[in-house]
């Protein structure tokens, strides 16, 4: 393989299903080695993107590859690279861990004789293996969500495609999962993709690609992306929402800001916050319940690319 | 990307055979399913067995056999086949499950051959179709059906292509389904009324409709087949409730090789269906 080889390439790629467009011309490509989110709101096109990537559904417009393989005509070698870990879980309710991790093993291949090492420092890795003879039916959400992942790693994939990987994880949880996946990352040079609509867990990302109506709308690091808003971001709230375009087009007459409504709030993007908070509290004063002055977050970032806020848009 | 390691293929058999003996550890966990499979036929044979006892006309080729033919006699392949219909209809309804609880869709994302997850399911519902079958047959001496070991594992061989055949034709009308409730209506309506127009329940007459309805039926030759190796010694004629050895078992292993190629077809297309 060559160094110039993308993990992940997408080009021009659309996907309808019967009664909708749920992917518009996306393109990005995904370096090796790299943690690569897809943030966006339910519906917003990323489950269809990541099935697309997993082999479940067919590319119908643009291509795909994965390494140096088209998903489209060299399928199996393309699902030999790919550690999959959906979100919905794939393991059987019915049988132990160590028997699923079994199963997995001999679909992806992996020799006998190294089997069963390989689970023992797979759970022990993800902090289970002491549950290792237990049903997985009766292991609690998160503990079930650890041993999926150790199944999908299993096989040492070269990328690993992770479906809202915090799903049923605790705060404390998730942090251990992340410090696990970038040590990973450091071990293996494992690539990574991660699909997700939680802000915070999109931080985690080298970059990150915003999806909104099955469009790519934004593709940067986390850092770029906050600072392609500007300085700081006014949120003001006022007790009469109703007078919020009223009061909108006061700010912009008289204070020369552009301002956006969305939903209930405010919001205005300004280089230097505090002078015009302060303009804005002498002129306005009366009319407004709050005002927040804040670093640009990736909510701005999507609020500005879309009109609307990520738990809104969904 | 640099090379980490050699690709390792899966192969063909360990992983079938690894999907095959998932079947059984699902199977012997779930006790109603061990009594479903097994019980249902079983009862049918002793009350239908009781209860047609005197209404039964035995076919014209029965008089090979130097003794008269009673209606459990008659009948008893025709359970033991159901018993196999029965099992392959239980383990395919698992595909509905697997694909439901998200098993299936980890199965998919796999470097396995589709072919191999076909036979994996096939293999397992051969499996427990030779348990139980095994277990039902062993009651054929009380019948007055005596076999050597030779004619024992002709027998066996047999039920294990039929019960591959019938398990992947449950897995040809599972497969597009998404609900057991639909399956459900299929069985009822395809598979029972297959059965009971295979020779298996009542000899179909040689001529009229029902006669040519048994004839077209593939499951008929099945159930000839299992008929003739049970009576392995007797030379029974050839009618249309009773098409002969070679005939039986060429229509059998066509419409095997049938329900396998559709049921790799089915896996192999993408399909939204699949995803969860």
């Amino acid at each position: 393989m060559f160094a110039s080889t993308p993990a992940i390439a997408v080009r021009n790629l659309s996907y309808s299903y019967l009664d909708r467009r749920a992917l518009d011309g996306v393109s990005f490509s995904v370096t090796e080695g790299e943690i690569f989110g897809l943030l966006g709101p339910n519906g917003g096109g990323k489950s269809t993107l990541f099935r697309i990537l997993s082999t479940l559904l067919p590319v119908q417009t643009g291509t795909v590859s994965i390494g140096e393989f088209d998903v489209t005509k060299q399928q199996r070698a393309v699902r030999g690279l790919l550690g999959v870990t959906f979100q919905s879980p794939s393991l059987d309710r019915k049988l132990t861990v160590r028997e699923n991790l079994q199963h997995q093993g001999v679909l992806y291949g992996i020799p006998k004789a190294e089997l069963q090492a390989r689970i023992v420092s797979n759970l022990t890795a993800l902090g289970v293996a002491d549950r290792a003879d237990q049903l997985v039916g009766k292991l609690s959400g998160g503990l079930q969500r650890r041993v999926e992942i150790a199944k999908s790693l299993l096989h040492r994939p070269r990328i690993l495609l992770l479906d809202e990987p915090s799903t049923g994880l605790d705060p404390g949880a998730i942090l251990e999962l992340w410090s696990h996946l970038r040590e990973l990352r450091k071990q293996m040079s494992l690539t990574i993709l991660v699909s997700t609509h939680l802000l915070n867990e999109a931080e985690n990302c080298d970059r990150l690609a915003i999806l909104h109506l099955g469009r790519l709308v934004a593709l940067d690091t986390p850092s770029s992306l906050r600072s392609s808003v500007g300085g700081d971001c006014l949120t003001i709230q006022s007790h009469d929402a109703g007078q919020l375009a009223i009061l909108a087009n006061d700010i912009t007459s008289r204070l020369g800001v552009s301002v956006q409504k969305v939903g209930d709030v405010l919001r205005i993007e300004r280089g230097n916050g505090l002078d015009l908070l302060r303009d804005i509290m002498s002129e306005f004063g009366s009319s407004i319940t709050s005002v927040t002055l804040g670093k640009p977050t990736l909510s701005d970032v999507f609020v500005q690319r879309t009109g609307q806020t990520l738990s809104a848009a969904e | 990307m640099p090379a980490t390691e050699k690709d390792s293929q899966p192969g063909l058999f360990r992983p079938a055979w690894t999907l095959a003996q998932r079947e059984l550890i699902r199977f012997f966990r779930q006790r109603s399913r061990v009594i479903g499979a097994f019980g249902q036929p079983l009862l049918f044979w002793i009350l239908f067995g009781a209860g047609l006892k005197n209404s039964f006309q035995a076919p014209d080729w029965s008089q090979m056999l130097g003794r008269p033919l009673s209606y459990q006699e008659y009948f008893f392949p025709g359970v033991a086949v159901m018993i196999v219909l029965f099992t392959a209809i239980f383990s395919t309804i698992s595909i509905i499950e697997d694909r439901k609880e998200g098993f299936l869709q980890g199965v998919l994302v796999s470097p396995v051959s589709r072919l191999a997850i076909v036979l994996g399911k096939l293999t397992g519902g051969m499996c427990l179709s030779l348990i139980q079958a095994g277990i039902f047959l062993a009651l054929a001496p009380l019948m007055g059906i005596q076999a050597n070991l030779l004619q024992w594992s002709a027998i066996f061989g047999f039920l294990a292509l039929l019960a591959f055949t019938l398990t992947a034709l449950g897995f040809v009308m599972a497969w597009p389904l998404d609900s057991t409730q639909g399956y459900h209506a299929l069985m009822i309506m395809l598979l029972m009324p297959m059965w009971l127009l295979s020779g298996a329940f009542f000899p179909g007459g040689e001529s009229g409709w029902l006669s040519w309805l048994m004839r077209l039926n593939p499951l008929t030759y099945g159930v000839a087949a299992l008929r003739r190796l049970l009576y392995w010694d007797y030379p029974l004629p050839v009618s249309a409730g009773l098409p002969s050895m070679g005939v039986s078992l060429l229509v059998t292993v066509i419409f095997a090789s049938t329900c396998i190629g559709l049921s790799v077809a089915l896996v192999s297309r993408q399909s939204e269906r699949n995803v969860r």
